[in-house]
């Protein structure tokens, strides 16, 4: 192995509207080595990469600090095209291919060979015809060197899914020079075997000289690939070593790893409230929720405790509530104390006294150009019937316009919602205070069981606090049983009785909070205590 | 005291603001017509008030039938065709209730009195608004597959509509002498005249006029649509009443649970089917309403215009209705019924008064052929341009 890196990242730092989401992190990669990037989401693994392949949102968000080296020169990378020049390649997670293009063009995209016929003189190089025949040869080369067994005109829509993320792979292993190759994700859509082929063919890259960048969840596949791992954690470096120097559990744990205790936790194992009688028994729930598929998963709600749900994004924790609301298309049993629920159905959940906080605040939670009033109401008066000065006149009741106000002070004031008023339009306000209308108008339904996705997501810390706070304080005085999933494990962990960890689709494990942060980390990252 | 003024001030300005600078220069574009007219030209300036009225009131419904669809997230109604065309079914069925033997049968016959006067009005509604319900529910239907492009399909199935019943109405079994054409054969005429039926039953309920009124005098260009009042200002109570309080009705309709659906399923249908509002079923519904609106608001403008249109008349009426809702403030996404009623009053007016203005301006210049035409193409850049200005800003709100 040479002793210089091929690529070097140094003190690289970049803020969002004044957050610093990386803080001076640091990175080598040498020739012919699979080094594995880890982290939980939100670490900043994704915005280093942006980084690296100078995406345009680095430049429009103030740039970065910090040097990007190249075989020890530094270089500016200023758009991806910049990089794939440099020789810098990537394998998408979601695959950037033409599903209607058969697999050599794909592969040569933009990058045709041409044949030079006479015409390029007047009419320029875009009117020149393509050299099929080489782009054909090439394809079927670059196709043979990753050991994949796909004719090079079949149509990319007819393959499958695992075959696509090869092409991919093959696209980038044509373009000759690349000297780095960044994975990011490449095996979360493949079945095991042909994971196992794709590892294979990241050692065979590796070996002819490539640095690989391998990004992932799954801490088997980097003790079996990697060559060396760099673990980021709050846009911090936390450790680099060699894989022989460390183990699974030590990983684990520095991906996690935080110090929750200073927290204050509501308690660990059951509510000590609860009387152990199930509100919620969920049986072999099946989410089809793009990008948050649940495959199957059975867990109990007891009344009078708050359950968490974390994981990682895409593991398929937001699809569960969805599911259970009816927002999702869902299959398998639930019931809501004692009671089948019907599934697809949002008015039956809501009408079985489920409400639920959506994790799509401004998409699903809000009627954005509606008054804070009547985005509080509307529920309670399409569900309940509240809020309707004559009820008897059924859809045809007028709505009580002093009811509502009335309510929504009392709303304002208990939530502390920063508005001028009740009749301000929701959009104006701040995301903080959005999310606490999201709640209010759950609340106003009078549920006996909260469904809570992300509420802390995107909000400024007051708010934060206060909309945790109110939910301890809705459980713990009103006995309110609440369903919470976050990606936050560390909220998860201080405000939830136990908590379920949701990898690939299924329950990996229900944990209390004072569990150690060593298995939190395992179940996160696909493994098992 | 000074700060009393200057709340009072900002309250003003607000409200000149929420108005809208488009609203404003097309009124300041209107008092300067009414100025030019009244000053310049030997036009009645209380004649022209009053058919701006009349033409508001004509108007009117066919601008209402478009609250809803806009509401409920369907966009501008632009296949409101389909339900005058059920308007128009509506009302030849009335007209035809005249003949010895109603559609050949004879056991109809000696029902003539039912189609003159109020009955005639009635029973035309009677027939109108079923179908137009029928035909309302299939285009609703229809728009639910092509969610998305609601607009595009809906210019299509009025202007289908329209066509198709090109085809009824030379088909029509109808034996009134008075509908079909007079040199004999199957088909209705291109215009029936309603002056012996119900020509304005709702224009001179509690009507009000100032100066002579001389009814039946014809439109001396021939070439405007037939104002047969002239001289002096004329308020067609029933007709001003019927439309506000149509209006009214739909203002109560918005703030009931229903209405509160509807629009909440229009402005966010993710956030809708979280609570449980049928969203797909809101539209449908919204479409329905929109069809019968608009066929009540045929038979509405043919008794006060004194005829009633068939055939290709029918094509284009959805976009002067657009138009005026737009002008009125409406967006593709937000509507009101006081964007209904300025927009009509502003829209209507601006077509009724520029016409004999500029045709009395430019009748002594050697132009006056071409000249006339201004206020024909003024009423299509204005109507086009703010379909246009609408489209274009689909994603915003209104101003």
């Amino acid at each position: 192995m040479p002793t210089s890196p091929v690529l070097e990242l140094r003190k690289i730092e970049k803020a969002y509207f004044g957050t610093r989401v990386l803080k001076g992190v640091e990175l080598s990669l040498h020739a012919g080595e699979i080094h594995a990037l880890l982290g939980e989401n939100g670490a900043g693994k994704s915005t280093l990469m942006n980084v690296l392949f100078g995406m345009p949102v680095i430049r429009e968000t103030g740039g970065f600090s910090g040097e990007v080296l190249l075989e020890g020169k530094p270089v500016s990378i200023r758009s991806p095209k910049e990089a794939m020049k440099l020789g810098i390649g990537m394998v998408h997670q979601e695959f950037m291919l033409i599903p209607g293009f058969e697999v050599h063009e794909n592969i040569k995209l933009n990058r045709e060979p041409l044949l030079g016929l006479p015409v390029r003189r007047v009419l320029g190089r875009s009117l020149d015809l393509l050299d099929i025949a080489r782009m054909r040869r090439e394809s079927r080369e670059s196709l043979a060197r990753i050991k994949l067994e796909v004719s090079e005109r079949a149509l990319v829509a007819d393959l499958p899914v695992g075959h696509m993320q090869f092409v991919e792979i093959a696209r980038e292993v044509d373009k000759g020079d690349v000297r780095v190759l960044v994975f990011d994700e490449p095996t979360a859509v493949l079945t095991e075997s042909e994971a196992e082929t794709l590892l294979g063919v990241m050692r065979d890259l590796a070996d002819r000289g490539i640095a690989i960048l391998f990004i992932t969840h799954r801490l088997d596949e980097v003790m079996s690939a990697a060559d060396t791992v760099t673990i980021l954690r709050d846009g911090e470096l936390v450790s680099c070593s060699r894989k022989d120097e460390t183990s699974i559990p030590e990983i684990a744990e520095r991906m996690v790893g935080r110090d929750v205790s200073t927290e204050a936790r509501t308690g660990a194992g059951h509510a000590p409230s609860a009387d152990h009688e199930p509100i919620l028994i969920v049986e072999d729930l099946r989410v089809e929720m793009p990008g948050e598929e649940v495959r199957g998963v059975d867990f109990t709600v007891e009344k009078g405790e708050i359950l968490g749900i974390g994981g990682l994004a895409g593991q398929g924790k937001i699809g569960i509530a969805n599911g259970i609301m009816g927002l999702a298309p869902a299959t398998g049993r639930v019931a809501v104390a004692g009671e089948e629920l019907r599934l697809n159905s949002p008015k039956d959940a809501l009408g079985r006294g489920l409400a639920f906080v959506s994790e799509d605040r401004r998409g699903v939670g809000l009627l954005l150009d509606e008054s804070v009033e009547m985005n509080i109401a509307i529920p309670a008066i399409e569900i309940h019937g509240r809020f309707l000065r004559a009820p008897f006149l059924g859809p045809f009741a007028p709505v009580d316009r002093g009811g509502v106000r009335r309510h929504a002070k009392e709303a304002i004031a208990d939530l502390d919602i920063r508005t001028t008023g009740p009749t301000q339009v929701v959009r104006r306000l701040s995301g903080g205070n959005q999310q606490k209308v999201c709640l209010a108008r759950a609340l106003v339904l009078e549920p006996r069981l909260l469904l809570v996705s992300e509420p802390t997501r995107g909000i400024d810390v007051g708010a934060k606090e206060l909309i945790l706070d109110r939910l301890r304080k809705l459980n713990r005085e009103h006995g309110l049983t609440i369903l919470m999933t976050s990606s936050e494990l560390g909220e998860l962990r201080s405000l939830c009785h136990r908590v379920a960890i949701i990898s690939e689709g299924r329950i990996a494990g229900i944990l209390t909070p004072d569990d150690p942060d060593v298995q939190y980390g395992l179940l996160m990252s696909g493994g098992t205590l | 005291m000074s700060d009393h003024l200057a709340v009072m001030l900002e309250r003003a300005k607000d409200g000149v603001r929420s108005f809208g600078l488009a609203r404003w220069i097309i009124v300041g574009f209107l008092l300067l017509i009414w100025f030019i007219a009244g000053i310049f030209t030997d036009n009645d300036l209380g004649t022209l008030l009053g058919d701006c009225l009349v033409r508001s009131g004509m108007n009117g419904l066919l601008v209402l039938a478009l609250v809803l669809p806009i509401r409920a997230g369907s966009g501008l109604n632009f296949g409101i065709p389909l339900g005058i065309v059920c308007g128009l079914v509506g009302g030849i069925f009335s007209l035809e209730l005249a003949a010895a033997n109603p559609f050949g049968l004879s056991w109809l016959s000696g029902v003539e009195s039912l189609s003159r006067g109020g009955s005639g009005f009635l029973i035309a509604h009677a027939v109108a608004l079923p179908l137009s319900a029928l035909l309302g529910l299939g285009f609703g239907w229809l728009l639910e597959k092509v969610r998305g492009q609601e607009m595009m399909v809906g210019i299509y199935v009025g202007f289908g509509a329209v066509a198709g019943m090109c085809v009824l109405w030379l088909k029509a079994p109808l034996t009134s002498p008075e509908l079909i054409w007079p040199i004999g054969g199957d088909g209705v005429r291109n215009t029936i005249v309603l002056q012996d039926y119900y020509k304005w039953i709702l224009d001179s309920w509690g009507e009000v006029s100032f100066g002579s009124f001389a009814p039946g005098a014809l439109d001396p260009q021939g070439n405007a649509p037939a104002f047969t009042r002239s001289g002096g200002f004329y308020l067609p109570t029933g007709l001003m009443l019927f439309w506000l309080g149509a209006c009214g009705l739909m203002a109560v309709f918005l703030k009931t649970r229903l209405g509160t659906a509807l629009s909440a399923a229009g402005e966010n249908p993710e956030y809708a089917r979280s609570i449980g509002i049928p969203v797909a079923r809101m539209r449908r519904w919204s479409i329905v309403i929109s069809t019968m609106l608009a066929a009540s608001g045929i038979i509405v403008y043919s008794q006060s215009y004194g005829f009633y249109q068939l055939y290709k008349a029918a094509l284009w009426m959805a976009f002067p209705a657009v138009a005026s809702i737009l002008l009125g403030g409406a967006s593709l996404r937000r509507a009101g019924v006081m964007h209904v009623i300025i927009g009509t009053l502003l829209f209507q007016s601006l077509l009724t008064t520029s016409l004999p203005t500029v045709n009395s301006l430019v009748q002594n210049s050697p132009y006056r052929e071409g000249l006339a035409n201004l206020p024909e193409i003024a009423r299509l850049v204005i109507q086009n341009g703010v379909i246009l200005y609408a489209l274009s800003r689909a994603s915003r709100g209104s101003r």
